[in-house]
């Protein structure tokens, strides 16, 4: 049954709680989406796909565990945010590197490039 | 708090549908892979939103397993395509 | 020796502790299942063990955390504003480096982790024998922003060592530190000196 806040009993704290985070949460969604779509290249786009994330599911999590306040609820709730915090860098790196070694970005936006004038085995372009 | 659900609701379907759109139209593999990665986070948070407005905690394995594996994908393709130079 | 013990017990732990989390309850019958499966994964999937340093100060890592989550807030919600907020100039991004003081894979891992989740900042690469992070920074306006972003990274690099750092790693940082005056300096000088030839000849 879908239960749309305003109860018998009127008005309650933890409906405003959800109200704001879901409300962060879903804007997080909205500016991956749009930062997809207008950021220029493919670094650029990973920023844009995994800092907002992360924050609209701390923001969800936080939600669920203050509507359903229970150790269980909350043990899993920090274990989700603790693993989604461990593995979207690790992924984010792999693209990344993987986006400059094969050099799918875009060099002109760059302001300085320390990589390319350190290591000596990077691909010539 | 319909309201709220409401416009909560339509940003995530943009965000979703930004992905798709990122998905398809994407010039490089990379971009797809990101784009995918960023679809992934929106299921999460959208089953995660749906628990918080109802109330239950019955998908929070899910998000979990998600939260796990999600990586899977995006690390092996990353992996593959350094290896080649023109994809 | 405390900190051989503690590198062995805290993936086990972990596994167990994954293990009841994923079935959602906290029972007996778990716990023994857990670390069974726990004792079969760790010997079937032999990693090389991470070495800790066996060292944690609880206050500092509170601090880190808390300061992590803080960073990941303001970091969110900056790049948000980026894309959906109107675009005065065009997007410029820049690539530096970043010598780390610390020599313990476990802090530089932290550390890149850490770096990663907050302010516009991904790791591109990184050298492990000289400890230098190569980051991908997004959103940078000017040259002039880089010797700030650099202390950030640093500034992440001290709450972890004092959080967990080893004591070893906690010497090389006030070495660091007492060379060139007050951390700040001292750390923006470091890092900037170090990549050869770096902002002025790739701009």
């Amino acid at each position: 049954m879908l239960d749309l806040g305003f109860g018998p009993d009127g008005f309650d704290a933890r409906d405003v709680v959800t109200a704001v985070l879901v409300l962060v949460a879903a804007l997080m969604c909205f500016a991956a989406g749009v930062g997809l779509l207008r950021f220029p290249d493919v670094l650029s786009r990973l920023h844009a796909a995994t800092k907002p994330q992360i924050l609209g599911l701390i923001a969800i999590v936080a939600d669920v565990a203050v509507t359903n306040l229970s150790l269980g609820t909350i043990t899993l709730a920090l274990a989700i945010v603790f693993f989604q915090s461990l593995t979207a860098p690790a992924s984010a790196h792999l693209v990344g590197r993987a986006a400059y070694r094969t050099d799918h970005f875009d060099r002109s936006i760059l302001l300085t490039d320390e990589f390319a004038s350190r290591s000596p085995e990077t691909p010539s372009r | 708090m319909i309201i709220v659900i409401a416009i909560a609701g339509l940003l995530m379907a943009g965000g979703a549908v930004g992905a798709i759109v990122r998905i398809i139209r994407g010039p490089s593999a990379l971009d797809r892979i990101i784009a995918s990665d960023v679809l992934v986070a929106t299921a999460i948070i959208a089953i995660g939103a749906e628990m918080a407005v109802n109330r239950h905690t019955d998908n929070l394995p899910v998000m979990l397993g998600l939260a796990l594996f999600g990586i899977v994908g995006s690390v092996s393709v990353a992996r593959f395509i350094s290896s080649r130079d023109d994809t | 020796m405390r900190a051989r013990i503690a590198s062995g017990l805290v993936p086990f732990l972990g596994l167990v502790l994954l293990w009841m989390l994923l079935w959602g309850e906290f029972s007996l019958i778990n716990l023994i299942i857990g670390m069974v499966l726990a004792l079969l994964v760790s010997a079937v999937f032999y990693l090389p063990a991470v070495r800790l340093s066996g060292r944690l100060n609880p206050w500092r890592a509170l601090l880190f955390l808390v300061r992590l989550v803080w960073d990941i807030v303001v970091a969110s919600l900056q790049i948000a504003w980026v894309a959906i907020g109107p675009r005065r100039h065009p997007l410029t991004n820049a690539i530096f480096a970043v010598t780390l003081r610390t020599r313990s894979d476990l802090v530089m891992t932290f550390t890149a982790e850490a770096v990663s989740l907050v302010p516009g900042s991904i790791v591109l690469d990184l050298d492990r024998e000289e400890g230098i992070l190569y980051l991908h920074a997004f959103n940078v306006l000017s040259l002039d922003d880089l010797p700030g972003l650099r202390r950030e990274v640093l500034a992440t690099e001290r709450r972890l060592i004092l959080a967990a750092g080893s004591l070893d790693d906690l010497q090389r940082l006030r070495d660091a530190e007492s060379d060139g005056g007050t951390s700040g300096s001292s750390s923006a000088s470091a890092a900037s000196a170090a990549p050869a030839g770096g902002e002025g000849s790739a701009s």
